[in-house]
């Protein structure tokens, strides 16, 4: 079984199920021909022809709307937005029409579709592909947002999402795209939705996290270990909707909480959970829940944005505050 | 200077505003008993506006958007489509949902604010009203690629108002219906008014039938008052989509006699003499006028016209009055095909909140 990195994953995932369901089609700015600025979807087109792999018109929120247009009619659209800075046109027809589509037709019209895109600081990128827009879509009812950390579970959540009856974000930390290889078997086998993944055991502190900064939560876990601090790691996975009861399980074991995300602290999806904990974990909690995460300022151009990304050490320090509550 | 492009736009009317046949008819007006259908299917939408505004007014509807004289866009459009056409609407639309087979209970229901409302038991593939303008567009050029893609001959019709050609959602809409050559039509709907801004700063182009060149695709300007003139050209478009032959964007030309919505009172911003003369170009007295001189309909016909359709809708009414309203799950039961379990103590939450309220 041959290791792959977590855009060769994503791949793998979208041919099999090309393969395996003629409904499903892939669509959005330079995934055809060029196999997306990532390669994220390359050899598809040349392997399934240009009627299920579009390269549309440089227009997000068109692509989104085909989507939903494509979804409603039969099809599996699985949409490609370039970076998520260029996401944000595609919010109207996610919010008003993708996420209600079932809702406000009472079942009569479904919208199975995934928009796809790359999030997250930390590959040197211009201006406007860095951002880490998961609460904007956590906070829509009817749509599921999905984040995955590793080339496994990217393959196993892309499968799930495109068979997923209904709309799914689908965000891919850009920065994880070719860090590491894992073993992943093309079996076609999905991973739920809706649920938690707890990474690491651990008895003493319970760590949140997903996507990107799941690499330096568990990177800080190794740290904490060689201190006798027991972390336990959680992948959250899929952000709406959201599996609290796994979170809620682990803070009742370990009594402490930090939450690690790249996103701006306010009002980011830190906040759900740290409010969900005190309505339904209180009583566990040793110390008050903590969050590592980026700051609340625009994401910062290549030369500060290390400066950005929580770090091991803020992870880690953060941590021992919590380790240190009386 | 050498001139590189050089465009048209036709403009297709064959009643004018007395109802006198200006050029010949097309072969399916050329029967008067056939247009009979087309006429009472406007009569039946203009008694459901009024009987749906006049409900609004005694608060037994929320607010209605009237399509007062604008019944021959609607009617025409969905006269010339196939059962299995997918209708992609703006709000408005009434007269063409009816005609598709939406019962007049879920408009009402819809209006009302009540989701069971876009539950059409009619066309079960078509669009619910969409309500931010414009933004339905690209929902048709996706649904025209799903034909396309699995080689079905049907053709998605949106149909949107004057202000949604304004939007980026339009242009980027056709400018992909021409670029891989959809079969989609984009009917505008252009009633002059977009809520109190008026068309003429809506846009300097000329015609919205134009903005279709840009796209690359055919543009056609009609009387959007004259119910056969809308008609000849949807289906014409429609045949070309279905051959082949891509899409097209048809501007009708009409005329919002009320207000924007029962929450919206024009005479605020728009002059009574402008309305009043604009009744004199109203669709549904073109058409009777026609079929009066063509001694197809008399007085006696138009009496018991208006009789069945004062019936049909106080019929539909009164079903709709005795639907009880939705339990408060409801507001759960559709939001994802299955309800995630993380859902299921809001949703019992609201069980109990709405049997406190009884």
């Amino acid at each position: 079984m041959a290791e792959v990195n977590l855009v060769q994953a994503i791949n793998m995932a979208l041919a099999y199920e090309m393969e395996h369901d003629p409904a499903v089609l892939v669509l959005g700015e330079d995934v055809g021909v060029n196999g997306g600025v990532f390669r994220a979807t390359v050899g598809l087109q040349n392997r399934f022809g240009k009627e299920r792999v579009l390269d549309t018109p440089l227009a997000e929120a068109l692509i989104a709307g085909m989507s939903i247009g494509m979804a409603a009619q039969g099809l599996k659209p699985v949409a490609e937005i370039q970076f998520s800075g260029f996401i944000y046109p595609t919010l109207d027809q996610i919010i008003n029409h993708a996420a209600r589509l079932r809702h406000r037709t009472r079942g009569r019209l479904a919208c199975p579709m995934v928009l796809r895109s790359t999030y997250g600081a930390g590959i040197h990128a211009p201006e406007h592909h860095s951002e880490s827009p998961e609460a904007l879509f956590a906070h829509i009812p009817g749509v599921r947002v999905v984040i995955p950390s590793s080339p496994l579970r990217a393959y196993g959540l892309l499968l799930a999402a495109i068979r997923d009856p209904d709309p799914v974000i689908f965000l891919e930390p850009t920065r994880l795209y070719r860090l590491f290889k894992q073993e992943v078997p093309n079996d076609g086998e999905a991973v739920p939705l809706d649920a938690c993944f707890v990474v690491r055991q651990g008895r003493d502190v319970t760590l949140v996290s997903w996507g990107a900064s799941l690499y330096e939560t568990q990177a800080a876990a190794d740290v904490l270990a060689q201190g006798g601090i027991s972390a336990e790691v959680i992948d959250v996975a899929t952000l709406k909707v959201l599996d609290m009861n796994a979170i809620v399980e682990s803070v009742g074991k370990t009594g402490r909480c930090v939450i690690v995300h790249e996103a701006p602290r306010c009002a980011g999806f830190g906040a759900e959970i740290a409010a969900n904990l005190a309505e339904h974990g209180l009583l566990s909690l040793l110390a008050p829940v903590q969050r590592v995460t980026g700051y609340d300022v625009v994401t910062p151009l290549p030369r500060l944005e290390s400066q950005f990304i929580p770090s091991v050490k803020r992870i880690v320090d953060s941590v021992r505050r919590t380790m240190e509550f009386v | 200077m050498t001139v590189i492009a050089r465009f048209e736009i036709d403009f297709v009317q064959f009643l004018d505003h007395l109802g006198r046949v200006i050029q010949p008819l097309p072969a399916f007006a050329r029967d008067p008993q056939a247009l009979i259908p087309l006429y009472r299917s406007m009569v039946l939408t203009r008694t459901f506006d009024a009987k749906a505004t006049a409900l609004q007014r005694t608060g037994q509807l929320g607010t209605f958007a009237s399509s007062l004289g604008q019944e021959a866009v609607s009617v025409g459009t969905a006269a010339a489509m196939r059962p299995e056409d997918v209708l992609v609407p703006a709000y408005r639309e009434y007269g063409g949902q009816m005609m598709r087979g939406v019962r007049i209970e879920e408009l009402l229901l819809y209006w009302i604010g009540d989701e069971r409302g876009s539950d059409f038991s009619g066309p079960r593939h078509d669009f619910p009203i969409c309500v931010p303008v414009g933004s339905q567009a690209g929902h048709a050029a996706g649904a025209a690629y799903a034909f396309k893609y699995r080689g079905e001959p049907r053709v998605a019709v949106c149909i949107l108002g004057d202000g949604g050609t304004s939007k980026g959602d339009f242009y980027e809409a056709i400018n992909v219906a021409g670029a891989w050559q959809l079969p989609v039509l984009f009917v505008i709907n252009n009633n002059q008014w977009a809520i109190s801004v008026p068309r003429a700063i809506q846009t300097a182009a000329k015609t919205l039938a134009q903005k279709a060149i840009a796209a690359g695709i055919e543009g056609v300007q009609t009387d959007g008052n004259d119910v056969v003139a809308v008609r000849f050209a949807v289906e014409r478009a429609l045949d070309k989509a279905r051959g082949g032959g891509g899409p097209t964007v048809i501007e009708a030309l009409t005329y919002r006699l009320g207000d924007h919505t029962t929450a919206d009172d024009a005479s605020r911003y728009r002059n009574a003499e402008e309305v009043k003369e604009k009744w004199t170009y109203e669709p549904l007295a073109r058409l009777r006028n026609y079929l009066f001189g063509s001694g197809a309909w008399t007085r006696t016909d138009e009496d018991a016209l208006l009789a069945e359709c004062v019936g049909c809708v106080q019929k539909a009414v009164d079903n709709f009055l005795a639907i009880p309203p939705p339990r408060p799950e409801q507001m759960f039961d559709h939001l994802y095909a299955q309800l995630p379990k993380a859902l299921l103590p809001q949703r019992a939450a609201a069980i109990e909140e709405g049997a406190d309220r009884g």
